[in-house]
């Protein structure tokens, strides 16, 4: 029996030891009087060239040039999650930034522990009560929520227009409102262009785990390229890297999520909805500096610059100047408020 | 649907759990429970991405996914035949550990924690459905091979000997201990290979790429109540699950927590012998002095 848990105890601790070693934040020379920032990453960790570098690229940029103190976590499992939260805000830092909406229930949870600390979370999922009531965030949280169904609504147009199929494809990572909310736009948008395009929307799954599983993206995308689908958009975390696989295999074409992933699979990238998460969490950090932090809920669209799609040298040969002018078209309709764009299924 | 890219996608989708599931039999049936095929996998996966990585040529990637395979068995079958601790709190560290060991390295090695560049792989034809990739045949013949092995040479009834009553199998003089070593070993290259198939499919090491498929597997050893064919049978089947999942597109005609559930509900009943009796080695989790 003492073997058996000498021998648990060691595997536990080097888990653990490996887990966190290695995360050097940017800012270690901790400057006294300046702002102290903590950011826990989420699922994917530094490198994911999508969401979590987005977060890490605008800490970085702050840290250069507001000069707070940074450190970052990247937590292996879900309990180290509300750990590295919780380490965080226990050392006193003036803010602490979860980087995903999987830790909303985390942050809602401490701020109510540490009134006096500021908090933001990336993609706060806001909570309902019993009766259905939209339940605000504590006052020391901002929400950082972005109106993806916008960025999605026009690479869906674009999608359409450049598919030159009536079938285009979606897949999705975690069967969750927060993924439904591309999907939506992603429809509204192929809709928009084409009313009789059919679009196949898939999930790689129902838990978390459905964010990295690259081989469950591949063949769902070979299947909607087998089936005649030309252009799929993902918003799948890694998964979405198995889905670049199949684009290279079919030569067919894929939009990437979050940041311009064009480098994935060069020439199968028609383009990415990108969202600013570096601006955002530019934009909070230099808020708690400058002593102008506010919770609540804070929303980015097309109009605010919060969402977008990649339209560079590198991709511009993929699209045609009138795909373009009919999508910059579509752009400004929905910043004027001529087009609603549906958040739901 | 298309019947050929149906069974084509099916046997894709079968291969991670046929090499593991194949590597979870031999253990088991020595009587060492293997709960650590997930991270075998994963570690699999990982040890093949670094050699594909840094020689360029996939069959080195196949080897050191292998050596990897390798060493975590031993590891596992150290703690658990030499120190005789309890099977599955190991089985479970095992496959903690190969969590933070691969992302530790893959940070090491490609300053990411998530996923590693792109790599060589087999094959890449987009109309030979990926049948162009040996390991895809390796996969195949993995089951059919062990059951040879078990049922049908000398080494394979001293693997179910010392699985079933290595009390008798020692007062004949067999080395259970060394049968179960060498049975452990063997588990850990097999289900690596699984891994192996995944990364090298994917050109690219993701973090926790394998989510879950090694626990299928240990679905599959149950349900295919520890004989190699018929664990394979139980592999297709899953795998067959997940294909129609995949290929009703949307419909939403079965919900894909059902297709999810599967594995696992199956399990349980074949435990709870509804579907015949499943009786597990009967020396299983069981160390010996």
């Amino acid at each position: 029996m003492r073997k058996l848990l000498l021998v648990a105890l060691t595997l536990l601790v080097v888990h653990a030891a490996l887990l966190f070693a290695g995360g050097r934040g940017v800012a270690q020379s901790s400057k006294a009087g300046a702002t102290n920032v903590g950011i826990v990453l989420d699922v994917g960790g530094r490198g994911d060239k999508s969401f979590n570098d987005g977060a890490y690229a605008g800490a970085d940029s702050a840290a250069r040039i507001l000069g707070p103190n940074i450190r970052f976590i990247e937590p292996g499992e879900g309990s180290d999650r509300e750990a590295g939260l919780r380490l965080l805000a226990a050392e006193k830092m003036n803010l602490v930034v979860g980087v995903g909406f999987i830790f909303s229930d985390d942050i809602t949870k401490l701020a109510n522990e540490y009134p006096r600390t500021s908090f933001a979370c990336v993609d706060y999922a806001l909570s309902v009560d019993d009766k259905g009531n939209v339940l605000p965030p504590p006052p020391n949280v901002a929400a950082l929520k972005f109106r993806e169904e916008e960025g999605s609504f026009l690479v869906g147009a674009l999608a359409a227009l450049v598919g030159k199929s009536k079938k285009v494809g979606f897949v999705g990572g975690m069967d969750i409102q927060l993924i439904h909310k591309f999907e939506a736009g992603y429809r509204a948008g192929v809709k928009q262009v084409c009313p009789d395009c059919e679009v196949i929307a898939q999930y790689a799954g129902v838990t978390p785990d459905a964010f990295k599983n690259p081989g469950k993206g591949k063949e769902l995308a070979l299947s909607q390229y087998q089936s005649g689908v030309n252009v799929i958009f993902h918003a799948s975390g890694s998964t979405g890297l198995g889905v670049f696989e199949a684009a290279r295999l079919m030569n067919k074409l894929a939009i990437g999520v979050d940041a311009d992933q064009y480098d994935e699979a060069p020439g199968h990238i028609l383009t990415s909805m990108v969202k600013g998460v570096n601006n955002t969490v530019y934009d909070v950090i230099q808020r708690v500096q400058t002593g102008t932090f506010k919770g609540g809920i804070y929303s980015f669209g097309l109009k605010e610059g919060g969402v977008g799609y990649v339209y560079d040298n590198r991709n511009k040969a993929l699209i045609p100047d009138s795909v373009r002018a009919r999508v910059e078209q579509l752009r400004q309709d929905i910043i004027a408020g001529r087009i609603k764009v549906p958040s739901t299924r | 649907m298309n019947p050929v890219s149906f069974l084509a996608q099916m046997v894709r989708i079968a291969i991670p759990y046929l090499f593991a599931a194949t590597g979870g039999v031999v253990a088991e049936r020595s009587g060492i429970i293997s709960l650590e095929l997930e991270g075998l996998m994963l570690v699999g996966a990982f040890s093949a991405t670094i050699g594909t990585h840094y020689s360029g040529s996939p069959w080195i990637g196949v080897l050191c996914g292998i050596l990897g395979g390798l060493i975590f068995g031993l590891v596992h079958a150290l703690a658990t035949i030499r120190y005789r601790a309890d099977q599955v709190v190991v089985g479970i560290a095992i496959n903690l550990l190969a969590i933070g060991v691969t992302r530790f390295f893959l940070k090491l090695a490609f300053a990411s924690s998530s996923n590693s560049p792109r790599i060589n792989g087999f094959g890449g034809r987009a109309a030979a459905h990926g049948f162009d990739n040996p390991l895809l045949w390796m996969g195949l013949l993995a089951a059919p091979v062990l059951a040879f092995f078990l049922y049908r040479t000398p080494f394979g009834l001293r693997v179910r000997a010392v699985g079933e009553h290595p009390g008798a199998a020692a007062s004949v003089g067999v080395s259970v201990n060394k049968i179960r070593y060498i049975a452990v070993a063997v588990s850990g290259m097999l289900a690596a290979l699984g891994g192996v198939f995944l990364a090298l499919d994917q050109h690219q090491f993701t973090d926790q790429m394998t989510s879950g498929r090694g626990f299928i597997a240990v679905a599959a050893v149950i349900f295919g109540r520890w004989d190699p064919v018929k664990a394979g049978l139980a592999c297709l089947f899953f795998a067959a699950a997940e294909t129609l999942q995949i290929q009703l597109q949307g419909n939403h005609v079965i919900p894909s927590q059902f297709i999810e559930m599967i594995p696992y509900a199956l399990t349980i009943i074949a435990l709870a012998g509804l579907v015949g009796r499943a009786v597990a080695p009967a020396a299983l989790g069981k160390a010996v002095e």
